[in-house]
């Protein structure tokens, strides 16, 4: 049986069925790895006989019905910015190098709790900032489509990990839209949920307003699933709430027909790849062959999305990286006159590039003099943007978008203009900023051959929705179906 | 125009920064900052005059909990990551004369 082939939800069921062992699904990971991995550098860290040992555990513990979660069995990859107990956890910074987390993640308890089995620690731009993997201060990450191009980013070795048959589900996490423009890039599927809904315990913050933790897989329903595990409420988060609708893989009721979709039509307007136009007008084309109302709207704050967004993120990194400073867990500079001498050698050290602009912007936004020109206009802007959304909610079930405005960049290429790069989070930051759920899908792919993603936002609370509407079994299947009248793959 | 980043303002901002630039490093810095200083100035086109700042999605009131102590003596794992460490203690350079 080609194992490679099945989704992790079809991988518990044989597992379930006894028609394959925990082990089996464990080898065929470390095999891909085998295969995989010298190449595409998804890894940082592999846990390869800690997952045998654990194997064995969580086969005896699904047999006693200890573990009867429908995900128990699953291989599974984690972000490195995600604390494992007594594994290091470096956010691909070398300022973390040595960091030994003295405690699990609020979400690692959850994978153990239900018998997933954890493979290792994935690649991602230094604490979570870039949108290529290449600002990891351990290499990149290759996309598994095309190794000369990036997997995107942050969260570029979970996605390329499952793209790469290097793991059935991984964690990422988004604070711009980090665990689905990457998804998008490498053809898997990767949902961001409602803000809150998934404890950031254990999760390093990089902007805590806007991060949250969330799936990659290979369909909706296997990301639908590993939501399920992981969300709940956490009294050690304060942000986390008590949501009692975290059944996400329960069938939407609502049928196709007539379910109100918008597309917000500057997000079409310059600067969009004609090939992601194409795929993703293509993708509209079919959801109204199927009873679907698509309908074009306006939304004004889009030109200032990215702005309001980088200025928030950054004042809140550079406020939330303090803490940073050699003194109570990894580097310290190994020269220096005094104790604030200490600090700052630390830091410069330690820091990498794109991390260190964004701790010098978000420290000039919140100084004293700027502040209201910057931050607090930032934050009114927010509060417009969330206007808008609110009022497309009331029109529509939901919006559409394309993931990103191109597929994925050459290598090298991104870093030379961060300007440019920036300007590549049009459609995922306001989702951010909003506390929005929002998925990527595959929706086709360029004729390089590396695949585009269609992204659809729901309104608060609403991952079910965004999830699949009962007439559409999947949305995979829906991108199945584009891919062959794209004449796809 | 946006704000001009001059050598004063530079200075300011790597001392909140904690940040050392030197040389080439300072500069593409600065450039850098100006640049994207000179494109976020775009949200002045906005009036807001009327608009409150929204820091939280879902309501901004407190979390509270019972001050119960529930966690074991974790001391000697949390120092162990510590870069340096004396009698128990993280040690930092000398900071009273």
């Amino acid at each position: 049986m080609d194992l490679q082939a099945l989704t992790a939800l079809e991988l518990a069921d044989k597992i379930k069925k006894r028609q394959v062992s925990v082990l089996d699904g464990v080898k065929s990971v470390f095999e891909q790895i085998e295969k995989k991995e010298s190449r595409v550098h998804a890894y940082l860290d592999i846990y390869k006989k800690e997952a045998y040992t654990r194997a064995k555990e969580v086969e005896k513990g699904i047999a006693d019905d200890l573990y009867n979660s429908p995900l128990a069995g699953v291989p599974i990859a984690v972000k490195d910015n995600i604390c494992v107990k007594a594994h290091p956890t470096t956010c691909a910074s070398k300022i973390l190098g040595d960091f030994i987390p003295p405690y699990n993640a609020d979400v690692i308890d959850r994978l153990e709790r239900a018998g997933m089995i954890i493979i290792g620690k994935t690649n991602m731009d230094e604490f979570a900032m870039g949108s290529t993997t290449e600002t990891s201060a351990y290499g990149v990450t290759r996309n598994p489509h095309n190794p000369e191009h990036v997997p995107g980013g942050s969260s570029g070795g979970s996605c390329a990990a499952v793209a790469a048959g290097e793991a059935y589900l991984a964690l990422g996490s988004d604070t711009g839209g980090s665990i689905r423009q990457p998804s998008a890039f490498c053809g898997v599927t990767g949902l961001k949920p409602t803000y809150g809904t998934v404890s950031r315990r254990g999760l390093i913050a990089y902007a805590s307003s806007l991060d949250q933790i969330g799936p990659i897989g290979k369909n909706t329903a296997d990301c639908a699933a590993l939501l399920e595990v992981i969300a709940g409420h956490d009294p050690l988060d304060s942000t986390s709430l008590k949501r009692d609708d975290i059944q996400f893989s329960r069938e939407n009721d609502r049928g196709i027909v007539g379910m109100k979709f918008g597309v917000p039509k500057e997000y079409l307007s310059e600067g969009l790849n004609p090939q992601t136009k194409a795929a993703f007008m293509e993708a509209l084309k079919v959801l109204t062959g199927m009873g679907a109302i698509v309908e074009f709207f306006s939304m004004k704050t889009t030109e200032y999305m990215i702005p309001a967004y980088y200025i928030i993120a950054s004042a809140e990194a550079s406020s939330n990286l303090e803490r940073f400073d050699g003194v109570k867990y990894g580097y310290r500079a190994a020269e220096y006159e005094d104790l604030h001498d200490m600090y700052r050698r630390t830091r410069t050290e330690g820091f990498g590039t794109e991390v260190k602009r964004r701790i010098l912007l978000g420290s000039f936004v919140l100084s004293s003099g700027y502040y209201d020109a910057y931050y607090l206009k930032a934050l009114k802007t927010k509060n417009l943007i969330k206007q808008e959304f609110d009022k497309a909610f009331a029109d529509y079930d939901v919006l559409l978008s394309p993931t990103a405005p191109d597929t994925a960049p050459r290598l090298g290429e991104s870093l030379k203009d961060p300007m440019a790069m920036y300007l590549g989070d049009i459609y995922t930051v306001a989702v951010n900023l909003c506390g929005l759920p929002a998925i990527s899908v595959p929706c086709g792919k360029d004729d390089k051959g590396l695949p585009i993603g269609l992204q659809m936002i729901g309104d608060c609370f609403m991952e079910n929705l965004s999830r699949q509407p009962a007439e559409l079994p999947d949305f995979p299947a829906l991108s199945a179906y584009l891919l062959r009248r794209l004449g796809g793959d | 125009m946006a704000k001009r980043i001059d050598d004063e303002t530079m200075e300011n901002v790597c001392i909140l920064a904690k940040l050392s630039l030197k040389g080439g490093e300072l500069d593409r810095a600065r450039e850098e900052m100006q640049k994207m200083l000179d494109y976020v100035q775009k949200l002045e086109e906005l009036d807001t005059e009327n608009v409150p700042p929204l820091t939280h999605i879902f309501g901004d009131a407190d979390v509270f909990r019972e001050d119960i102590v529930r966690n074991s003596d974790t001391r000697d794992v949390i120092l162990a990551n510590a870069p340096k460490v004396k009698e128990g203690q993280f040690q930092v350079p000398k900071t009273v004369g």
